[in-house]
């Protein structure tokens, strides 16, 4: 079970979250001028990577707060957790923690 | 039985308390402090179950956890009744203790003398993977005849048979520091760690006491004291350190992300005096800081022919029944080692009365100083010797040697008659949880085995587990590994204990050398599966050449036991056959757990009534006490209906749903999702979440909300009332309030942070009754103050607050029954108290209390959809024929963009409409499925399918919803809908079978 | 290739099985081949046998980074059953279930195919409308299902408990009879071994870096651990790695790659005679010709390469099968372990055309593909072979993540895999 740092609560194990996706994608300002497929793109594609990712997580059974968090789906260790509006922290993946 | 084989004196067993267990209905002898392994070698008893798949005699091979071959099936507490007995119980670890009732497993119709033994003869065939090489002919067989047998012949115990009557806790802990096994690394560990007083430290060790391999241990010392002076001082110092938690019993099985360490703690297993409800085992999830791995090594057991016959047992465990339990294994012990270890064995044995003589696979050059010190004892050794084979079946009784000449020949060869056998072929480290905690195992060329590399925790590991064999070694790099999971230097603290040597050092062989035909002989590498040397031969010749594929070729490594006596000698073995550096075959995967884990130990308390805990709403024990019948939804269960004395479902549903049209109804709706949006921008937000409008919706209004999910389906809906301008009451389907809550916390923290607005949760806040029909305001009206209940006052879909039963009230009028409706949502404390007032009311105007089954059926009387069951995830506002909802004003909505994408907007899109059955008694399946012409061969086209179905008896007769291809189109024909026969006919109608008379909701 | 007989095995049993020969090659890789598997799963494994024995093509390579057989084939709790929903879907499974029941015969390799029928129970309303649905669908499909009331499945499953008092008790079930499993490994190895022997190339510890175009952006091979190999047509394979494999030809695709749990118990004598599935509580068990309960649980909620998801999935699934046979608490967990699944937005596989010309795609499975092996390498061969999609894989294109035509069984049915 991974241990999550909430930038509000701090560390909590997983079972008080909920994993959101990914990170950083904005919906867009006028979805109506938007092609079909970049709204496909959207709703539907994903980086899905096999290194940092960034995501986003709900501490549902705490502050009730969205946050983002970069995390090496390799290792599962997290690379850093910063409130959502943030920019995505340029942190190395050889500084993730497990 | 008697105790032949106890010797006289020593162990660490408690003479002055005699026990007995049953083992196979004879009462077996022994003391406290003893296994049923020790009790069964003291009675002289070596033959303790049938293998799997040949059904050969096993006996005991070790002395731990890592034994694979005496299970036994233990009725743990025989005296309470059923639900204690449990299978596949390794006889080393269960702790003796009375009214234990052991059997051994696979054989009849007895252990002596097996039926199944002529798999033995058979083995020829029966080579790895011979079942995927034949067994096809004729097809059908697999499943009725050959499969049948397989599986009858195969597994291991018989499952327990009723439900476990044991109960299980569940413990989650935290700690700067957890060490695994205390042994004298992990002894060594905890001191250091814990030397400061505040590091929280938990030490924990699966034996029943602390000291690992040193309970085995009667020769070495540390400090001039025997080592085991030394475990007694170290787990007193432990003791009396309150930041210390020592763990005896307790097995670190899984080692998982971010240093969450899983451990299970026998509890009351051994405890003849355990009283009834005391947890058997408890799972304890430990969160640590830091770990230390001190897990200690398992030897290895040598490879030759019949190495499996009873009596023939590992070096470190004769050793272990010598000095721990006072049981000579044998009067004749020949020690066959290639390790410098096992002639500890040899001594020890010799002391205890043993005849004892050495066969080392190795030269005497390549011994160490062990060869001198038993020479000196007057112990025969015949170094550079291979043991061609074992004889005996039930028992060893003897093993034929020969010496290995210089070129590699086999000379001479002399039997040696034994009745055990003391085997070594060296050590593994135990790596287990290091590498399930994912780092990285470095192959070790001197010490022949895979240890610690690269760690991916915050852990380290120690002693024996890291190939760190000599006594003052382990102790020593306990001592570091301790004082670095604290951060503190090493010359910190006080001096390293001395300790005598030990014999280390081992030369890795394999399969032993022999003359006999390879091809033939069965040698065993994994004893529990009963895979041979030339069953990995085999497995190699066809072109299985990583381990992975060997394990699962042969299954060697995969019994219960997962490989910790086999693994080694199985990837050597292949190594050495495809002639490449061992690592090259690769590393075994360990996964957790370590040792098998009882199902109760993992679920803990979740089971019965706390296996996801039922909600009830307030009003819950009032129908309970009325008879009602329940249904889960979501995590509620609601009333279904209430049937009185002699009804059926049927029955109570047509007398509900007629009370609800021509008197009134009551219903507790207080399961429905309950949202509070509040602030100055909360219609702004309403706006963009709801494909409706809100903004111009007047305080007081109720407007009923449909929200889609970004890709454009349907989500959820339910009726929003506007309570001030800043301020909605939002409800949501039962099943969807806490998704809907997270999809609207999600926009409105991640999209659009600009808008000032909060939500709360309060689904539990507040009790929901509803009164649907024409007589609900006359029920409510004499309980209600600061509301005028009139219609011009307080007209359909809209909402005051005021009292209600002097209880504070927020009162809408609604309905979900096209009927007169109010929902009166009182604080849910005084939730059973209105609805009792209202109830008993009620009475003088018929009132009747419906449950979801009327719910469903009236309010499908009049068209009303249910989002989860109209809908599936698939269907847009305009297949449910609510398009109007949809705002064509809005610039943008959640799920507006998707709902232009080409298939969205396509033509034959199934549209939600009624169906008649042609015969009106006839109420079609719910799930349905519809088409035009039933005489179509298979695959036949269908064109929709049936989303509610129920006798209506307002309508006197059946309805149904379906969401039919161009629905819409095709009011009044006629189609086909599924029967668990075959077809019926029905005819599309319109969604809506019910005129409401008189005063109606929508008036 | 030599046959695997009753007559063979029992000759090389009187000479010490010296005689067996290697079910597969270790082969050089060659300049090129007509078409390139990423991929040596059993769906990989399926589409070079088919395009060798079907399509007569043969100068195929199957690229395989690890072992054959190593990631999801050898990792699954081995269901097949084929009573999906929607016509796409049902068409799909069951024609893969139609080859399953002859695999064994087809391969010359007794892949244990036992229909010993899959039985998903009801435990609400909503389970009860969707498994008719199910049931009326599927026999429209010509596809084996039935409803059965609780006593019906405790009559076919006896350990199940339908003891009202249940948490979530059961309203009934859907069987299908022809469900059942099969021994993964040796689908893998069974399909290896006809491939190979119809010239098929099998490159094991073979990564695939890169892909090779020709100047008019169609495929022209691949960059590989062992170099640069030709190739006319690629398809990729890849299952949780499509996405790092898809990713490094520069394409994205809709897919997510999740850890998924699984586990066994100790072995024992026959005591389930069945598989179960239970949507509502999330729990897939059957028992394996050895006698180990073969458990399945739920997916982690977090992207993962790692192979290992958190105990807290493994414990709420043993809740829910104890809850179910309670007879099992006392039962031992063995072995656990995770795989890495590709998922999709609607839980349906992608098997078509990409972007790029020359290659094609074959991912997306989530947690139910290996009872599409046989079906998936089948129609995935005609893919490659023809340069177009099978009409039964037709509908399962990337184009539908465009169009909104998406297939989702899971949003229809609240059914998992």
């Amino acid at each position: 079970m991974l241990l999550i740092d909430c930038p509000y609560c701090g560390k909590r194990p997983e079972v008080e979250f909920h994993c959101g996706g990914e990170a950083h994608i904005a919906r867009p300002e006028t979805p109506a001028e938007i092609a079909d497929a970049d709204w496909g793109s959207f709703l539907y594609y994903r980086t899905n990577p096999k290194g940092v990712h960034a995501e986003r997580w709900l501490h549902g059974h705490g502050c009730g707060r969205w946050f983002n968090a970069l995390r090496d789906t390799v290792s599962d260790a997290f690379v850093a957790t910063y409130e959502m509006g943030a920019p995505r922290p340029d942190v190395a993946p050889e500084n993730a923690k497990a | 039985m008697s105790q032949p084989f106890r010797l006289p004196s020593g162990g660490r067993i408690d003479r002055k308390r005699p026990l007995s267990v049953s083992f196979n209905g004879k009462r077996l002898e022994g003391f406290a402090g003893d296994t049923v392994a020790s009790m069964l070698l003291a009675s002289g008893q070596h033959l303790a179950g049938r293998s799997f798949k040949y059904h050969r005699p096993r006996g005991i091979l070790s002395h731990g956890s890592d034994e694979p071959s005496a299970l036994l099936s233990v009725d743990w507490r025989a005296d309470r009744g059923p639900g204690y007995r449990d299978p596949n119980n390794r006889a080393s670890v269960v702790e003796a203790r009375d009214s234990l009732v052991v059997k051994t497993q696979n054989h009849w119709p007895s252990l002596e003398t097996d039926i199944g033994a002529v798999n033995d003869l058979l083995s020829p065939v029966f080579v790895a993977g011979f079942y995927y090489k034949t067994f096809m002919w004729p097809r059908t067989f697999w499943d009725k005849v050959y499969e049948p047998v397989i599986r009858r012949a195969a597994g291991l115990g018989e499952a327990p048979e009723v439900k476990d009557a044991d109960r299980y806790s569940n413990r989650h802990a935290h700690c700067d520091v957890l060490v695994v096994g205390a042994g004298p690394a992990g002894l060594a560990a905890a001191l250091a760690a814990s030397a400061d007083g505040e590091k929280r430290v938990i030490l924990a060790d699966e034996g029943l006491e602390p000291g690992g391999a040193l309970l085995n241990d009667v020769t070495s010392k540390i400090d001039g004291k025997p080592a085991m002076d030394w475990v007694a001082e170290s787990v007193s110092t432990l003791d009396a350190r309150e930041n210390v938690v020592i763990l005896p019993r307790t097995t670190a099985f899984g080692y998982y992300n971010h240093n969450h360490v899983c451990m299970v703690e026998k509890v009351s297993d051994h405890r003849a005096d355990a009283p009834e409800g005391l947890a058997r085992e408890r799972l304890w999830q430990v969160r640590a800081g830091e770990v230390v791995l001190a897990t200690g090594s398992h030897e290895r057991p040598l490879v030759f022919e019949n190495n499996d016959r009873p009596g023939i047992m590992l070096a470190e465990s004769v050793r272990a029944f010598v000095n721990r339990w006072a049981v000579l294994p044998g009067n004749e012990i020949v020690v066959a080692t290639s390790s410098a270890s096992a002639y500890q064995t040899a001594l020890d044995a010799k002391n205890a009365g043993a005849r004892v003589s050495i066969v080392d696979i190795r030269l005497e050059a390549d011994c160490g100083p062990e060869l001198q010190t038993a020479k000196d004892a007057g112990i025969t050794v015949r170094s550079g010797h291979t043991v061609i084979r074992a004889l005996g079946k039930k028992r060893v009784s003897g093993l034929v040697v020969a010496p290995i000449d210089p070129d590699g020949a086999i000379g001479e060869k002399q039997t040696l008659a034994c009745d055990c056998v003391a085997m070594s072929g060296g050590w593994t480290p135990s790596v287990h949880l290091f590498s399930q905690s994912r780092g990285k195992l470095r192959f070790d060329v001197e010490l022949d085995a895979f240890v610690p590399g690269t760690s991916a925790q915050a852990e380290r590991s120690a002693g024996a587990c890291r190939g760190i064999y000599d006594l003052a070694a382990v102790i020593a790099d306990g001592l570091a590994a301790g004082r670095s999971a604290t951060g503190a230097t090493d010359t910190a603290a006080g001096s390293t204990p001395q300790a005598t040597a030990s014999f280390t050092g081992f030369q890795p062989v394999r399969v032993l050398p022999t003359d006999a035909d390879a091809s033939k002989v069965k040698a065993f590498v994994d004893f529990q599966n009963d895979v041979t040397a030339k069953d990995i031969r085999l497995a190699v010749r066809e072109g299985f050449e990583s381990i992975e594929h060997v394990k699962r070729y042969t299954t060697t490594g995969m019994a219960t036991d997962q490989g910790k006596t086999s693994n080694m000698n199985a990837l050597g073995l292949v190594a050495g056959i495809l002639d490449r550096p061992l690592p090259a075959v690769g590393t075994t995967t360990f996964r957790p757990p370590y040792t098998p884990v009882s199902f109760g130990a993992l679920i803990g308390p979740a089971r019965d009534e706390l296996f996801d805990p039922v909600r009830k709403t307030p009003i819950d024990g009032w129908a309970e006490k009325n008879g009602a019948v329940f249904e889960p939804v979501a995590l509620w269960r609601r009333a279904k209906y209430f049937p009185q004395a002699g009804e059926d479902m049927h029955g109570a549903v047509a007398r509900e749903t007629k009370a609800v049209r021509n008197a009134v109804g009551i219903f507790d709706a207080s399961t429905l999702g309950k949202i509070e949006v509040v602030g100055p921008d909360a219609a702004e937000f309403m706006n963009r979440i709801y494909t409706n409008a809100w903004l111009k919706l007047k305080v007081g209004g109720c407007r009923y909300g449909l929200m889609l999910r970004e890709d454009g389906f349907v989500y959820d809906d339910g009726v929003v009332a506007r309570l001030a301008e800043d301020r909605f009451h939002v409800t949501t389907t039962t099943g969807g309030a806490p998704r809907v809550l997270r999809h609207m916390e999600d926009y409105l923290q991640t999209e659009w942070p600009d808008l000032d607005v909060f939500l709360t949760s309060i689904t539990e806040q507040w009790a929901v009754i509803a009164l649907q029909g024409p007589k609900a305001r006359k029920v409510l009206e004499p309980f209600v103050s600061g509301i005028d209940l009139s219609e011009e006052a307080f007209p359909h879909m809209t909402v005051q607050s005021g009292f209600v039963c002097g209880v504070p009230c927020r009162l809408f009028r609604v309905s979900f029954t096209g009927e007169l409706g109010f929902e009166v949502n009182v604080p849910a404390d005084y939730g059973e108290a209105v609805w009792k007032a209202l109830y008993e009311e009620g009475g003088k105007h018929g009132i009747t209390a419906y449950g979801t089954e009327a719910m469903h059926v009236l309010r499908a009387e009049v068209g009303y959809v249910v989002v989860g069951q109209e809908t599936d995830g698939t269907v847009t506002p305009d297949d449910l024929g609510l398009s109007g909802l949809v705002s064509k004003v809005k610039a943008d909505f959640v799920g507006k963009r998707s709902l232009a994408r080409p298939d969205m907007v396509a033509e034959g899109r199934r549209q939600l409409v009624g169906l008649l059955t042609k015969n009106p008694d006839e109420v079609i399946d719910e799930g349905a499925q519809v088409v035009d012409d039933p005489h179509r061969p298979i695959p036949m086209r269908m064109i929709g399918h049936v989303t509610s179905s129920y006798a209506s008896s307002n309508c006197g007769r059946s309805i149904a919803m379906a969401l039919i291809e161009g629905g819409r189109g095709r009011i009044g024909e006629t189609v086909h809908v599924t029967t668990p026969g075959g077809f019926t006919e029905a005819v599309i109608s319109k969604a809506a079978f019910y005129e409401v008379k008189g005063e109606t909701a929508d008036a | 290739m030599r046959r695997f007989s009753l007559k063979s095995l029992l000759q090389e049993a009187s000479s010490g099985h010296q005689g067996w020969e290697r079910q597969w090659r270790a082969p050089e890789p060659k300049k090129e081949y007509d078409v390139i598997v990423v991929g040596g799963g059993g769906h990989g494994l399926a589409t070079a046998y088919y395009l060798a024995t079907v399509h007569g093509v043969t100068n195929v390579a199957v690229l395989e980074k690890g072992w054959i057989g190593g990631g999801n084939t050898g990792r699954n709790t081995t269901i097949v059953r084929s009573n999906y929903l929607f016509d796409e879907s049902a068409g799909l499974y069951e024609h893969a279930m139609k080859l399953w029941e002859g695999l064994s015969q087809e391969l010359n390799y007794n892949v244990m195919f036992s229909q010993r029928g899959v039985l998903m129970l009801a435990h609400n309303h909503h389970d009860v409308i969707s498994f008719k649905r199910h049931v009326y669908a599927n026999r429209l499909n010509g596809i084996d299902n039935e409803w059965l009331s609780p006593e019906e499945c405790k009559a076919y499953c006896p350990p199940l408990s339908i003891s009202p008092e249940l948490r979530y008790p059961v309203l009934g079930g859907a069987l299908q009879r022809r469900g059942g499993t099969a021994r993964h490994d040796a689908v893998a190895w069974g399909y290896a071994r006809g491939a190979d022997a119809r010239g098929v190339d099998i490159i094991q510890n073979c990564e695939v870096l890169g892909l090779k175009r020709h100047p008019d952006g169609s495929v022209a091979g691949v960059e590989t651990s062992r170099g640069t190999i030709g190739a006319k047509r690629v398809g990729v394979v890849a299952a949780g790695h499509t996405g790092v494999v898809m990713g490094r030809f520069g394409l994205r695709m809709p897919v997510e790659s999740v850890p998924l749990q699984a586990l066994v118990s100790e072995p024992v004598k026959p005591v389930f005679p069945c598989v179960v599935m239970s949507n509502a509580v999330h729990a897939y068990i059957s028992q394996s010709d050895k006698g180990e309960l073969v458990i399945g649980a739920g997916t982690d909620q977090y992207v993962s390469y790692s192979q290992q998801g958190g105990i807290q999935i493994i414990n709420h699934t043993l809740d829910a099968i104890c809850e179910l046979f309670p007879q099992f608490g006392r039962m031992r967990m063995l072995r656990s372990w995770g795989g890495i699944v590709d998922v999709t937005p609607d839980r349906s596989p992608i098997l078509g055309k990409t972007p790029i010309e020359g290659l094609f795609v074959n991912c997306g499975w989530g947690t139910g593909g290996f009872k599409a092996t046989p079906g998936s390498g089948h129609v995935f061969a005609h893919t490659l072979a023809t340069g177009e999609p099978h009409k039964i894989n037709a509908p399962f294109s990337l184009d539908r993540f465009r169009t909104g035509r998406l297939i989702d069984e899971a949003a229809a049915a609240a059914v998992a895999h």
